[in-house]
């Protein structure tokens, strides 16, 4: 009776995360579908503690209170942690609870190994050794793919809160290659002879060595393409648990996500028109770029802009548009944009928001941030439909965006984002430029539109700049 | 081969399974608009915490005089708790700012 219930709940949770993973493509139904795959996943890890069975014994689980203070834990840190970050470092948490994840399948595994290799050592004829192969397999598979999605996302997690610097040295994906086939050389050998159980041990050192490597040289502005990958790999470590242990909600929840992340991953790079590979092994910078500032010939130069000539030309303007970037978010410039946008329309200008579908750290990520500061959803305008708007537009204002708006993905076939789409600002009367300093965006390349005549630059902090531009707008 | 075949035979429920999840996850998520990348990941992140269910069933069947499996279970728990409420909670997080401006 327990058991089929049991079965009933992971049923139900099996078909909550389909439903919820459908409903989380569509902007109308997303918020629904995340509630009603967290109901399901209630249900199936309430049903785990109370009606779970032993397949051997027949025992029911107990230890019950450390389950419950790990759960009571768990929950109360991760809900005051995800309450408590601000929306600018939501990249960072979701790649943080990611590398979670990946740990925890890693612990099963060694605790599943450890279990083993006690059973082998009383009983070592050659029918147990091969009849626990498979599982010993598993086991190594969880554990190689948990060490690095954990090793992996704390270093992505790092990245993105600027912890960690990019690294990179000659010969770096060849070492990558060699230590990833020695982790999975010693798994083979370990499921042939499982009794070298301490070689587990360097299994374990090795993942998360080529998690760490694997993530160290890729550029921060591709972070989003690679926690999505890791992700979908947590996903295939959580479905190794459900062959160990023969659970179907572990074997579906982790196989959709590894099938769904897989598929995200490439949507995301066809977002930024690129490769995977491209975005793992050519990792932006480095030899590509030197081409492309030579290619550029000589830049010229810049012209700054005063913030009183720039409040001036935006009060007189018909229409603004402003193209946020990272620099917005990191800036946390949102509300002071938000301000900006009511006073130029008080005064009749018509302002809207060109967003980039890559613009900032994740897709989306200027969308929510705007929204937190209550911009409407009607000024938001998608790149298709900006690009035409900016023919008649007569000042652009950017603010602490680069790549998304460089020409030369356009017409400079050297250069490294040659081919991905932009917002075509160039095409507007006025661009102005807010941005830190002159250094190049993430891509790590020049980017000629702040050297032509129709551009000024607005040099500083972006909330810092919107501030003082508002206030010398409310002067004109 | 003998072996593979017997094996396969032996587990064609769970392979079924694994085919089928393969496609389902592809079909499902084919056509998600780019806005939603990020709360779609951090969502499909959520429900890989799945994985807490190991965890719970390595901390229930572990031996009370087992110090290792007790302590690394007990971890296993609370990284898997941690990445089911916080994935699902942020995710709620992003898509009421895309509800709040949809009103609007």
């Amino acid at each position: 009776m327990g058991l089929n219930l049991l079965t009933i709940c992971y049923l139900v949770a099996s078909v909550t995360f389909i439903l919820g993973l459908k409903m989380l493509s569509n902007p109308v139904s997303a918020r629904r579908g995340n509630l009603i795959a967290a109901a399901g996943m209630l249900v199936a890890i309430i049903g785990t503690i109370f009606l779970y069975r032993n397949t051997e014994t027949g025992e029911h689980l107990h230890n019950y209170a450390w389950i419950f203070g790990g759960l009571a834990i768990g929950g109360i840190i991760g809900t005051m942690a995800a309450r408590k970050v601000k929306m600018t470092a939501m990249p960072e948490m979701v790649s943080l609870f990611n590398g979670m994840g990946g740990a925890c399948a890693a612990l099963i595994s060694l605790v599943e190994f450890n279990h083993l290799s006690k059973e082998l050592s009383l009983n070592n004829s050659s029918e147990f050794v091969s009849s626990i192969q498979p599982t010993v397999l598993i086991i190594v598979l969880g554990l190689i793919i948990g060490s690095v999605s954990f090793a992996g996302s704390m270093i992505a997690w790092g990245k993105l809160n600027g912890k960690v610097k990019d690294f990179s040295f000659t010969g770096q994906n060849i070492l990558n290659l060699i230590i990833l086939a020695v982790a999975l050389g010693a798994g083979a050998y370990l499921v042939i002879h499982p009794a070298h159980s301490f070689l587990l041990y360097g299994i374990l050192a090795l993942a998360l060595m080529y998690g760490v490597l694997f993530v160290m040289p890729i550029g921060g502005a591709d972070m989003p393409v690679v926690i999505s990958l890791l992700n979908s790999f947590t996903g295939v470590a959580a479905a190794c648990g459900g062959f160990l242990y023969d659970n179907k909600v572990m074997l579906t929840g982790g196989i959709l996500v590894g099938a769904a992340g897989t598929l995200l991953t490439i949507l995301m790079c066809k977002a930024m028109n690129r490769s995977l590979i491209n975005v793992l092994v050519g990792s932006f910078g480095g030899s590509s770029s030197s081409a492309a500032t030579t290619g550029g010939k000589d830049q010229g130069h810049y012209k700054e802009i005063s913030l009183n000539d720039a409040a001036t030309i935006m009060s007189y303007a018909n229409k603004v548009m402003i193209v946020p970037g990272y620099g917005l978010a990191v800036a946390q410039a949102q509300h002071a944009c938000h301000e900006l946008e009511k006073v130029l329309t008080e005064k009749g200008v018509e302002v809207n928001y060109a967003i980039h579908p890559v613009a900032g750290r994740m897709p989306g990520h200027m969308n929510v941030l705007l929204a937190e500061a209550d911009v409407s959803y009607e000024k938001l305008e998608e790149m298709e439909q900006a690009n035409e708007e900016f023919k008649t537009t007569d000042v652009v204002l950017i603010l602490g965006a680069n790549d998304v708006v460089n020409p030369a993905a356009k017409n400079d076939p050297a250069s490294p984002i040659y081919g991905m789409p932009i917002l075509e600002v160039e095409l507007a009367k006025n661009i102005i430029v807010n941005k830190r300093s002159m250094k190049p965006g993430y891509a790590g390349i020049e980017n000629d539109l702040f050297f032509q005549p129709k551009t000024s630059m607005l040099f500083g902090d972006a909330k810092k700049v919107l501030q003082d531009l508002l206030a010398e707008i409310k002067n004109v | 081969m003998q072996n593979v075949l017997q094996w396969i035979t032996n587990n064609q429920q769970i392979i079924y399974i694994v085919i089928l999840m393969i496609f389902v996850g592809i079909e499902v998520i084919g056509r998600v608009p780019s806005v939603l990348h990020t709360p779609l990941m951090s969502g499909a992140n959520a429900i890989h915490g799945v994985v807490i269910i190991g965890a719970i069933i390595v901390m229930g069947k572990a031996e009370g005089d087992n110090y290792l499996a007790l302590i690394l279970g007990f971890l296993a728990v609370i990284l898997g708790t941690l990445n089911v409420v916080g994935g699902f909670v942020v995710t709620d997080r992003m898509l009421e700012m895309f509800k709040a401006k949809k009103k609007k």
